[in-house]
């Protein structure tokens, strides 16, 4: 059996005296679409901060191929191949849509002084902007080239930080809440994009509270509540656990 | 073509530029046009979205040490200048490691805090740099003899020359830097600092070279400052200063990299031609603090909006249908 692509070891991250994130442990296989879920709160966006970089675990291991990388920054961790995007839609709105889907090419083209006065700069720019215009097209969005990011409708506002994530040219993608502010057809149509996503071969770890959506995408299901680890496997075992029936159930309305 | 007609009318103006003047506005001329530098090295930080209140502490850095070392080791000027340059980026690199800890209001209080540090290191040692008194008698650029030509560069229309053109290469390394993908890099950290970081972007990396890149352009204009007036103290570089690069930034507007000069220009002629002339001097700083916040009030984007406005109006004109071409 191969390594997982991806190892969440006994995290725990505590703010003052509350534990939003309690050890959690799970794995995340290398090229399949991997659901985390549980109720509001339940601390789904704290543990993608704490794998991103974004904030530093109180304690417990975090295992990217075979190196721990819990507690690099940002981005240390996005140069090792691992990328998010955020709950909130978080774009440069004043810039264009081109401009930000070519921050999302800085690792491969990294610019310096140098670059910027010599002709490797106009070099890097197309190279840039032919790498931008793959991810832009693949989410539909070339139509918007020149567009404000902040103008766009809220749909393609999700489209367009996915697409910022995907210029990145990532081994593992962190969404969260990808579907929020999508009607049904966009919906279905980003679904069948992330399973395309899948067979090129990238590994998406995703929070969502659109059931329908998770249960007809991922392979593995991890579910938590209360910072802990509830359940986990197939949608099929997740969708009939009692843990897992009793934690929705019980109180908690939103499900995610 | 075209473009390069304007280019030539452009530099002709220039050239003619200080022959329409008196001797005392050729003076004002070369001091303007260091003041350019310095405002528009000053954009380049605030690209970042940091504010510095040091930026002309770190201007003086450049003019002590470039004037420093011609004084003491003799140093043929333009060398001096570009170690002044590099001294005021090394400078800068150094102060990074504490200010960059700080964000928004703390590190404006930060780089205030620092700034006057150096300005108290000025006044305080006698040697070198010279006590309160400062540094006088600073060597000038020397003559340039070449057969027949002759060009002495206490001439302020020679200097003036001599700072054009030292000053528009500066801002040509400026605007390449601003329209390259390190321009975008600085404007990304600027907006979203997180998404930049989520794309891999070292945050703290491009804003430690914002802000040296522009220490080091300030720099210059502080070596170009310091061999014209021959004479410089810890107080050429006060926080009046700083307030007048501020009211030319604010005025002009930052959005864009003509804003700030055009708010150094018009400011410079208000101040120098109108209340000079009507004897207004003392109330400087007063009529500075009223313009900046009537500009702040009546022109939140600076004078800078007033020349986009123009352009859209006379586009609209002369080609409505050109005009809408370019949105589609
Ligand atoms: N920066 C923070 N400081 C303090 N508490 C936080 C912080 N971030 C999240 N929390 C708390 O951690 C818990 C889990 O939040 P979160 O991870 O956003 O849940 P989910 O994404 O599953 O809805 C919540 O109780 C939230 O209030
Ligand atoms: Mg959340």
């Amino acid at each position: 059996m191969t390594t997982p692509l991806l190892q969440i070891r006994d995290l725990t991250m505590r703010f003052g005296g509350l534990t939003a994130v309690d050890k959690l442990s799970f794995n995340v296989e290398r090229g399949v679409i991997h659901g985390l879920i549980g109720p509001n709160g339940a601390g789904k966006t704290t543990t993608f901060n704490a794998i991103s970089g974004f904030y530093k675990p109180t304690s417990g291991d975090i295992i990217l191929r075979d190196e721990s990388i819990a507690g690099l920054q940002m981005h240390e961790v996005a140069h090792r191949g691992l990328v998010r995007t955020f709950q909130h839609s978080t774009l440069f709105a004043e810039m264009t849509v081109m401009e930000n889907v070519l921050v999302g090419t800085h690792m491969e083209f990294p610019p310096s002084i140098w670059n910027a006065l010599s002709r490797q700069d106009a070099h890097d720019r197309s190279g840039a902007e032919a790498k931008a215009m793959e991810a832009l097209d693949f989410f539909g969005l070339t139509g918007f080239v020149d567009t404000l990011a902040g103008e766009l409708p809220h749909g393609h506002q999700r489209a367009l930080g996915m697409a910022v994530a995907l210029a990145c040219r990532p081994d593992i993608m962190l969404l969260d809440e990808p579907f929020t502010g999508m009607n049904p057809e966009e919906t279905k149509r980003m679904m069948t994009l992330m399973q395309k996503l899948r067979e090129a071969g990238l590994t998406l770890l995703l929070v969502e509270h659109d059931m329908h959506a998770i249960m007809g995408l991922c392979d593995n299901i991890t579910c938590m509540s209360f910072g802990k680890l509830l359940a986990e496997g197939s949608p099929q075992e997740i969708r009939n656990h009692p843990d897992v029936i009793e934690a929705y159930l019980g109180g908690a309305r939103h499900v995610a | 073509m075209r473009k390069s007609i304007i280019w030539l009318v452009c530099v002709a103006a220039l050239a003619a530029l200080p022959h329409l003047l008196s001797f005392s506005q050729q003076e004002i001329l070369v001091v303007l046009v260091i003041n350019i530098l310095l405002v528009v090295s000053y954009r380049l930080m605030t690209l970042t979205g940091e504010w510095s209140l040091g930026h002309v502490v770190i201007m003086g850095v450049g003019a002590y040490t470039s004037a420093l070392l011609t004084k003491n080791l003799g140093m043929y000027v333009p060398v001096s200048m570009i170690l002044g340059s590099l001294m005021a980026a090394f400078v800068a690199f150094l102060l990074s490691f504490p200010l960059f800890r700080m964000k928004g209001f703390y590190f404006l209080i930060g780089s205030f805090a620092s700034a006057e540090i150096i300005r108290l290191l000025w006044k305080r040692f006698r040697d070198p740099f010279g006590g309160p008194k400062g540094l006088k008698l600073i060597d000038g650029l020397p003559d340039i003899n070449i057969g027949p030509i002759h060009i002495d560069f206490f001439e302020p229309t020679h200097y003036y020359y001599f700072a054009v053109i030292v000053v528009a290469a500066c801002l040509w390394i400026l605007w390449r830097i601003e329209r390259s993908l390190l321009g975008l890099t600085f404007h990304a950290v600027h907006w979203q600092d997180k998404l930049a970081q989520a794309s891999g972007v070292d945050v703290r990396r491009f804003r430690t070279l914002a802000f040296v890149l522009a220490s080091g352009f300030a720099g210059v204009s502080g070596a170009l400052l310091t061999h014209y007036i021959g004479t410089i103290n810890p107080n050429t570089f006060d926080v009046e200063l700083m307030v007048f690069v501020l009211t030319w930034a604010i005025v002009g507007g930052t959005a864009t990299f003509y804003g700030p000069i055009l708010g150094c220009v018009a400011l410079t002629v208000l101040n120098e031609i109108v209340l000079r002339e009507m004897g207004f001097e003392q109330a400087r700083p007063l009529i500075y603090g009223v313009v900046m916040i009537a500009s702040i009030l009546f022109l939140p984007n600076g004078l800078e909006s007033l020349v986009k406005r123009g352009v859209a109006a006379w586009q609209g004109r002369t080609g409505g249908a050109g005009a809408k071409e370019k949105t589609p």
